[in-house]
């Protein structure tokens, strides 16, 4: 098999220099394809991990590598560039750029990256009809693409930030908590759909959540206080 | 940038109230700016062409500039006239080439009366050595028959053969009325965008028969003396208000200028237009520096007001950039969308500003025009406007960068996630 997606080796980021580390890593892989729920209680350094992954923070020791990419030897803007060309992000909730319509706000990674853009008309299909079809997957109805994102149910909110997340078929996406906000049954809904449609799209889906429940969906579960051997503050979530 | 641009357009959209105030306050003050400078140059262009090919005015013994004010601007009365025979004694003079006498005092609906004589079409010269022309008519010939100005025609809707009667006084409005000795217009002149076009021309010799039955500034009680038997009366003047004069060598200027002074009859004073108007302008400069400065500031408090807002907006607005950086903004896309911001309030503001002194210009220029005879020239905008309308750009965008760093600090902090 070719490179893992993410790799770590002997990370450790701590806030500020006085400060105890709140991440030590010593080693963690996730293959291409795979979807991982990682398992991470509040003050496990969950957050802190995103940042890392999206490039915005940098660890003070160790190998991050993302795609065979040692991020934290790119520069800030090189980081910028990566995490917008291969990275799909979906947070909890307020995901929605409120002044933008359904449609625009699922286009925007495509107009921060050109690679996004360009995978996405790779299907042959305009970048306007990528954006429709991952809509439609999603469940989300034509009359609601041109309303601002804030008159949006939050179930409805959480499945446009899903297809915006997914287009342009980045190769990693990362969602932390992102079905927290939803009752159970739109939860399990809200999953299956997000597992489709990030398989279609061919990419490795990692999985953030304190709900265990969720995992059984997932080819694997990482417990991160099982890999993070930092003693961890609670301030850092 | 295109996608930054239509993205802080929205955002601003979204924002539209808090920022439309900010607007209003920007708009109103380069409104108040470049209208103040509008009118400091209109009245400086106005001022300068008023007078032309004059090498000297003459008058009693007074300041130079209010000489210069009152016998070419009818600004203020004249506080001493100068007699008649010094005026004969000047026009004899032989370095001079002509004289024209100026006699002021009297007024018609608020515009100027001015007694001369038909000299003053052949040698007054205003704007580039421009001579009067007439629209209609000619001169006056009888005692009589008055010459309009371009606005007095037009504003008051007269036309030739029409009746005027004249007012005592400059005050317009409550003076005592030559109402027994009607004027008929002969002339209108040409526009030429100098006092000209608000002053009413008439013979030195009606400014006498008007006065023959007053005294001391009122018709003598139970005495009046009939239009038709004027003629009998010895019309010439006994003093005037002021004398135009052409020499026939411009070097003698200042020697003449000495002559006059020396005047053993009375004492007189000559003075250069050029010079008095250069006097004008170092009193008039002051208050110009100070006007300009006040609208200065107002500018500074639109831009503080601006910067205050959009900063103010930044807290709630964190979720939003750490949104944006999810996608792939860089914090230096996110600087640029907040000066961008900073920049369409000031750039909408200067348009909305010009489009408010063209309009205010459109609506208010004409009175100002009869009320303070600054013509002010409708016109989008000049070279030096547009300069300072540049300044104002650039000190918008100066003043942007304060949310925009901000927000640059903030979204490298919070990342992905908003620590709020």
């Amino acid at each position: 098999m070719s490179d893992p997606v993410i790799r770590i080796e002997n990370l450790s980021f701590q806030w500020s220099a006085g400060l105890a580390p709140c991440l030590d890593i010593p080693h963690f892989e996730v293959q291409a394809g795979e979807r991982i729920f990682l398992y991470g209680p509040s003050g496990s350094g969950k957050s802190t991990l995103l940042g890392l992954f999206g490039g915005v923070l940098l660890p003070q020791r160790g190998s991050l590598r993302l795609l065979g990419v040692e991020l934290p030897q790119c520069s800030a803007s090189e980081r910028d560039r990566f995490r917008a060309g291969h990275v799909g992000f979906l947070f909890q909730q307020f995901n929605l750029i409120p002044y933008l319509s359904v449609l625009d706000n699922v286009l925007l990674p495509c107009r921060f990256s050109s690679r996004r853009r360009q995978r996405a008309i790779d299907s042959g299909r305009s970048l306007h009809d990528e954006a429709l079809r991952l809509l439609d997957h999603l469940d989300i109805d034509t009359s609601l693409h041109h309303r601002e994102a804030t008159q949006l149910s939050v179930g409805q909110q959480q499945r446009v930030a899903a297809a915006r997340a997914l287009i342009g078929r980045p190769e990693i996406v990362i969602a932390d908590e992102p079905t927290s906000a939803l009752d159970a049954d739109r939860q399990i809904a809200f999953l299956d759909l997000m597992m489709h449609e990030s398989d279609a799209a061919g990419s490795t889906l990692v999985f953030v959540s304190h709900d265990r429940r969720l995992a059984t969906a997932f080819d694997r579960e990482i417990a991160l206080p099982a890999i993070n051997h930092a003693a961890v503050l609670e301030a850092a979530a | 940038m295109k996608h930054l641009l239509i993205l802080a357009a929205r955002s601003a959209w979204n924002r539209r109230l808090t920022l439309g105030m900010t607007l209003v306050a920007v708009t109103l003050s380069v409104t108040l700016l470049l209208g103040v400078e509008r009118i400091r140059h209109d009245a400086r262009e106005g001022f300068s062409h008023s007078v032309s090919g004059t090498d000297l005015i003459v008058g009693a013994s007074t300041s130079h500039v209010q000489l210069m004010l009152y016998a070419v601007f009818r600004i203020g009365e004249a506080t001493n006239n100068m007699r008649w025979q010094s005026y004969l004694d000047l026009k004899l003079n032989p370095a001079v080439a002509w004289a024209v006498p100026l006699s002021l005092g009297d007024s018609h609906r608020g515009f100027p009366v001015l007694g001369t004589n038909a000299s003053y079409f052949d040698h007054f010269r205003y704007g580039d050595d421009r001579a009067l022309g007439f629209k209609e008519g000619q001169p006056f010939k009888g005692v009589f028959d008055a010459v309009l100005g371009a606005d007095v025609a037009d504003q008051l809707g007269y036309k030739l053969g029409d009746r005027i009667v004249l007012t005592h006084g400059i005050g317009g409005i409550g003076g005592l009325e030559h109402a027994d000795k009607p004027f008929v217009v002969t002339g209108i002149l040409a526009p030429t965008g100098t006092p000209v076009d608000r002053t009413v021309h008439v013979s030195l010799e009606a400014i006498s028969a008007i006065h023959l039955d007053w005294q001391g500034g009122a018709p003598l009680p139970g005495f009046s003396i009939p239009q038709q038997f004027v003629q009998k009366f010895d019309l010439t003047p006994k003093d005037i208000t002021a004398v135009l004069v052409g020499l026939k060598s411009r070097i003698g200027v200042f020697k003449m200028q000495r002559y006059v002074a020396d005047y053993a009859g009375e004492p007189l004073l000559a003075v250069l237009p050029g010079a008095a108007l250069s006097q004008l302008w170092q009193v008039i400069g002051t208050v110009e520096q100070a006007l300009l400065a006040v609208a200065t500031m107002v500018v500074v408090v639109g831009l503080a007001g601006l910067v205050a807002v959009v900063l103010a907006s930044l807290n709630e607005r964190r979720r939003e950039l750490a949104i944006l950086r999810s996608v792939g903004a860089r914090p230096v896309d996110v600087f640029v969308l907040l000066i961008l911001e900073g920049l369409f309030i000031t750039l909408l503001g200067c348009i909305l500003g010009v489009a408010l002194l063209a309009g205010a210009s459109a609506v208010i220029g004409p009175w100002v025009q009869t009320r303070y005879g600054i013509g002010v020239a409708p016109r989008l905008i000049s070279p030096d406007e547009l300069r300072l309308l540049a300044a104002v750009i650039g000190a918008g965008l100066m003043s942007s960068l304060v949310p925009g760093y901000r927000a640059y600090r903030l979204s490298l902090a919070d990342g992905l996630t908003p620590r709020l």
